[in-house]
C-alpha cells in the first residue's frame, strides 16, 4: 500500500499553463488482455520451422536472479562454462530477453516483480524453472512466503531439477529447451493468453489486488 | 581525503533529525525505482529514490524478495534438519552458518570438536572467504563497467569450487561441518592440488592488481565515492572490510579467536581513505592474506585419526535449555548465531546476525543520499551488501 | 571481569537473573521498565558500543516474549546479552531507536514479524519484509502455522509427504513393534 500512494490521480500544470489531468495507473499500463497466436498448435510449416530454428539458436536471458541459482549464472557467462557459444546471453530488461530463467524459490514479492516482467516480455517467451524449488516447493515445501508451484502463476517449458543446479546441468536443460522451441511446441505465451483468466485468478488468490494490473506491456 | 568543492550536503534541506526534506508533490523531484532487477552482483533488493537530477535526495531501501522465513521453518525442524537449510541463508558463502550453528548447537549440547575437525573447518572457511572474495572482486569490477575483472576472478572462483567439490562433492552447498566434526578429512593428493590452485589464483590477483587500482576509470571514479566516517562503525555496527577501510581494526578472527585463528600468523590490514577504492584494496590485501593462511593451513590439516565426536542419536538428540551466541569473521563482517533452545529436540529460536541487516539497510540509506544514480551500484557492491541475510 | 560489570549494573538496575555461558558472554535479564535505561548505561558507561543484534523469543507457554540487546565492547572484546521479558498480550517495548540508528531496523522488523509495538520508533507499521498482500498473522510467533498456511495458500503439489524421521527409523528398525 505503502508503495503505491504516489499513484494517485493529481492534476499537473504544465510550463505554458495548461492543466492535464493524469492517473498514472491508468496511464502506465495497458490494460488490454493478450491474445493467442492463430493456429499454434498445428504442425508447423517450412517457414514456422525456419523461425524455430531461429528463436532456439538465440536464447536471451532476462538476468533476473530471483533466487539461490543466479549463482551459479555468473560460472556461465564466464570463460569455464561459457553459454555465449549457444548463442545464449544476459540482457539486462525484459523487453529484450525471450527466455525468463526462474533461479529457485520465488517469495511473493519476488513474484509480483516476476509475473510483471514476464508480461512485459515480447512474445513468443519461454519460462525455465531451476531447481526443486519451483516444481514443489523443495525445501521451502512449509514456508509461509514462498510458492510452492511455479506452473500454476505461468506457463513453464522445461525444468531443471537440483538444489542447485549445476552450470552443466543448465545447459543441458538449454539443450532440452531448444528441442523443444525447434519441435513447435514452445508456445507459453500462447498458453498464457488462453488460459488467462485461470493464471490471474492464481496471481491475485497470493498477491492481491494491490498494484497488480491486468496485464502489463 | 577527496573533497567535493561545493557544499553539497546543503541540499536537499534535512530536518533536525537529519532526514532530508523532500516533498514529491511539489514537482522538483523525480521518484525512481532501482531493482530489484539489478546490473551488479548486489543481490534482489531495490532501493525507492527520490532524484532531483541524477542526484539523489532521498532513499528508502526495500527488502523481503528473498525472504523465506528460515528463522521460522528452524523452529519446527530438529537439529539435525536444521543444518542442510541452514545453509542456503548466504549463498556465497554458505560455510560460515554451517559452522555457526553447529559451534552454537556443540556449545549447548556440551560436544567437544576433535582437533583435526578444527584444522578442517578453518581450512574450508578460509577456502570459502577466498571464492567469496573473487566474487565481490567481479562484481566491484563489473559495477563500474570493467567486465573483464569478473571474468578473470570468477574463472578463478571455479578454480576453488572445484577443489571444495574434492572435499565434500558440493559445488556452492558443501554440508560438510555437522554438528559435532566434519564428514571427512582432506582426499589424497589434496594438498598439492590446491597449492596449485592457490598459485594460479596469485598470478591472477597480481593481474587484477593491475588492472583494477591503476585503471584511471576506476581510481577517478572510486576514488572519494562513498564515504562511511569512522565515527559511523558502533552507530550503524559495521563490521569487517568496511570498517577496516575507515581505520577501525575490526576483525573477529583476531579480537575474538575462534577455532585455530590464535595459532596461525596474519595481519589485519587498514586503509583510512574509506571510500570505495579503499574498501576495494582492503578487501584485494585479504584477499593476499587467505592465500597466505590457507598455505598456513594446509599442512597442519591432520591426514588420519578421528574428525567426528561422538553425537548423541540425531533423531533423539534433544539440548537443555540454553541460549548462547557465536560469531565468525565472514568476508562482509561479524556473522553469528543466537540460538535459544528449551529442552526439547526442536531450537525454540534461531536468529541469524547478517552483517548486511545493517550495511544494506540502514547505512545504506544514509551514504545514497547526494550519489549520482550512476554510483549507487558502485557503492552496493563496495559495501559487500547481500540481501538474504537481512531477511533470512 | 564480567563479575565487576554486572555488579556494577545490579547497583543501578534490579537484576533478577544472571547466566555466565562463557568468558566472554554473560546474559542478564532486567525488568522491563528498566530495560532500555540499562541498555544505554551499558553503552555510555560501561563502553559496549556496538550493537550486535537485537531480537525476540515467543515464550509461548508462558505468555511472555523475550527481547534480547547483544552488545558488544569493541574495547575488551565482551559480550553482555540484555534479556527484557515482555508480556505477550500487549506486546509493547520502548523504543531504543535514539542509541543506535540500526536499532530502527530492528524493531521495524520485530514490529512485522512478532508483532511486538515501539510506539515512538520511525517506521512502525510499514512493511519491512513482507509483501503488502499480506493478510496472516505476524509469523514469526509461534502459534502461526506456516506449514499449515503453506498448503491452504500455495497449490501444494499433491503426492509430497513428509516423513518424520523419527517414525520412519523405528518402523524400518523394529518393524514388529517395540
Amino acid at each position: 500500500m505503502e508503495k503505491f500512494k504516489d499513484f494517485k490521480k493529481r492534476t499537473v500544470i504544465a510550463p505554458d499553463g495548461e492543466k492535464i489531468e493524469i492517473d498514472p495507473m491508468k496511464d502506465y499500463y495497458c490494460d488490454a488482455i493478450p491474445t493467442p497466436r492463430k493456429d499454434y498448435d498445428k504442425i508447423p510449416g517450412i517457414l514456422e520451422n525456419f523461425k524455430n530454428w531461429a528463436r532456439s539458436e538465440s536464447l536471451w536471458i532476462l538476468a533476473y536472479g530471483s533466487g539461490c541459482g543466479a549463482i551459479e549464472m555468473r560460472p556461465l557467462m564466464t570463460p569455464k562454462h561459457d553459454a555465449y557459444r549457444y548463442g545464449i546471453q544476459w540482457r539486462p530488461t525484459p523487453r529484450q530477453a525471450n527466455l525468463l530463467m526462474i533461479s529457485g524459490y520465488l517469495s511473493v514479492k519476488t513474484l509480483r516483480i516476476v509475473v510483471r516482467a514476464y508480461e512485459q516480455m515480447p512474445s513468443p517467451k519461454y519460462v525455465m524453472g531451476l531447481g526443486s524449488c519451483t516444481i514443489n516447493g523443495g525445501m521451502y515445501w512449509d514456508s509461509y512466503n514462498t510458492i510452492n508451484r511455479l506452473d500454476h502463476f505461468m506457463p513453464v517449458d522445461t525444468y531443471v531439477t537440483g538444489c542447485m543446479p549445476r552450470p552443466e546441468a543448465l545447459i543441458a536443460g538449454f539443450d532440452e529447451l531448444k528441442k523443444i522451441i525447434r519441435a513447435g511446441k514452445g508456445v507459453g505465451a500462447d498458453k498464457y493468453a488462453e488460459n488467462f483468466a485461470w493464471y490471474k485468478e492464481n496471481q491475485k488468490k497470493i498477491l492481491g489486488d494491490v498494484g497488480l494490473p491486468e496485464y502489463s506491456w | 581525503m577527496f573533497t567535493f568543492n561545493e557544499d553539497r550536503s546543503l541540499f536537499p534541506e534535512h530536518d533536525e533529525k537529519g532526514k532530508p526534506i523532500v516533498d514529491v508533490e511539489s514537482g522538483q523531484f523525480t521518484k525512481i525505482w532501482q531493482g530489484p532487477i539489478h546490473p551488479g552482483m548486489t543481490g534482489n533488493m531495490s532501493l525507492e529514490l527520490t532524484i532531483q537530477g541524477d542526484e539523489i535526495m532521498d532513499c528508502v531501501t526495500h527488502v523481503g524478495y528473498l525472504h523465506r522465513g528460515f528463522e521460522k521453518l528452524m523452529e519446527r525442524r530438529r537439529f539435525i534438519q536444521c543444518f542442510p537449510i541452514c545453509v542456503r541463508v548466504a549463498v556465497p558463502e554458505p560455510d560460515f552458518n554451517e559452522y555457526c550453528l553447529a559451534s552454537t548447537i556443540e556449545e549447548l549440547g556440551g560436544i567437544e570438536v576433535p582437533e583435526a575437525a578444527d584444522w578442517m573447518r578453518t581450512l574450508l572457511l578460509e577456502m570459502s572467504r577466498l571464492q567469496s572474495y573473487l566474487a565481490q572482486m567481479g562484481g566491484q569490477g563489473s559495477s563500474f563497467g570493467l567486465g573483464l575483472i569478473g571474468q578473470w576472478t570468477i574463472w578463478a572462483r571455479d578454480l576453488v569450487l572445484d577443489r571444495f567439490e574434492e572435499i565434500s562433492g558440493g559445488r556452492i552447498y558443501h554440508m560438510h561441518m555437522p554438528p559435532g566434526g566434519v564428514r571427512s578429512l582432506l582426499p589424497s593428493g589434496f594438498v598439492g592440488r590446491m597449492n596449485e590452485t592457490l598459485d594460479e589464483i596469485s598470478a591472477v590477483m597480481e593481474e587484477v592488481e593491475r588492472v583494477l587500482f591503476h585503471n584511471s576509470v576506476f581510481k577517478k571514479r572510486a576514488i572519494g565515492l562513498g564515504y562511511i566516517d569512522p565515527k559511523w562503525v558502533d552507530e550503524y555496527g559495521i563490521t569487517g572490510p568496511n570498517a577496516r577501510a575507515a581505520g577501525v581494526a575490526k576483525d573477529v578472527r583476531k579480537d575474538n579467536p575462534y577455532l585455530m585463528y590464535d595459532r596461525l600468523d596474519f595481519d589485519v590490514h587498514l586503509e583510512y581513505d574509506s571510500d570505495v577504492f579503499a574498501r576495494t584494496k582492503v578487501r584485494y590485501k585479504d584477499i593476499l592474506t587467505t592465500i597466505d593462511l590457507i598455505r598456513q593451513i594446509l599442512p597442519q590439516v591432520p591426514t588420519k585419526g578421528e574428525f567426528m565426536a561422538e553425537v548423541p542419536n540425531v533423531l533423539h538428540w534433544k539440548i537443555p535449555y540454553g541460549e548462547t551466541y557465536k560469531r565468525a569473521e565472514c568476508t562482509r563482517g561479524e556473522y553469528g548465531y543466537y540460538t535459544v533452545t528449551d529442552g526439547s529436540g526442536y531450537p525454540r529460536r534461531i536468529n541469524v546476525r547478517g552483517p548486511s541487516y545493517t550495511h544494506a539497510v540502514t547505512l545504506m540509506e544514509k551514504m545514497a543520499i547526494n550519489l549520482n544514480i550512476a554510483d549507487t551500484a558502485g557503492v552496493m557492491s563496495s559495501l559487500h551488501t547481500y540481501p538474504p541475510e537481512v531477511e533470512r | 571481569m564480567m563479575k565487576e560489570i554486572v555488579n556494577r549494573l545490579k547497583e543501578k538496575f534490579p537484576v533478577t537473573a544472571e547466566i555466565y555461558q562463557r568468558d566472554d558472554l554473560t546474559f542478564v535479564t532486567v525488568e522491563k521498565k528498566y530495560g532500555v535505561d540499562a541498555v544505554a548505561y551499558l553503552k555510555e558507561y560501561e563502553g559496549f558500543t556496538h550493537l550486535v543484534l537485537l531480537t525476540a523469543v515467543d515464550w509461548l507457554e508462558e505468555g511472555e516474549f523475550q527481547l534480547t540487546y547483544l552488545l558488544n565492547n569493541p574495547k575488551a572484546k565482551h559480550d553482555i546479552g540484555l534479556r527484557v521479558r515482555i508480556d505477550r498480550e500487549t506486546a509493547e517495548m520502548q523504543t531504543a531507536h535514539h542509541l543506535w540508528p540500526a536499532v530502527t531496523t530492528y524493531e521495524q522488523e520485530l514490529n512485522e514479524m512478532f508483532g511486538i509495538s515501539f510506539p515512538g520508533s520511525p517506521r512502525q507499521g510499514h512493511r519491512f519484509i513482507l509483501d503488502e498482500a499480506w493478510q496472516g498473522p505476524p509469523p514469526y510467533r509461534r502459534d502461526f502455522d506456516t506449514k499449515k498456511y503453506s498448503e491452504e495458500t500455495y497449490f501444494p503439489r499433491p503426492g509430497r509427504s513428509k516423513i518424520d524421521p523419527a517414525e520412519h527409523m523405528k518402523k524400518k528398525l523394529y518393524p514388529e513393534g517395540m
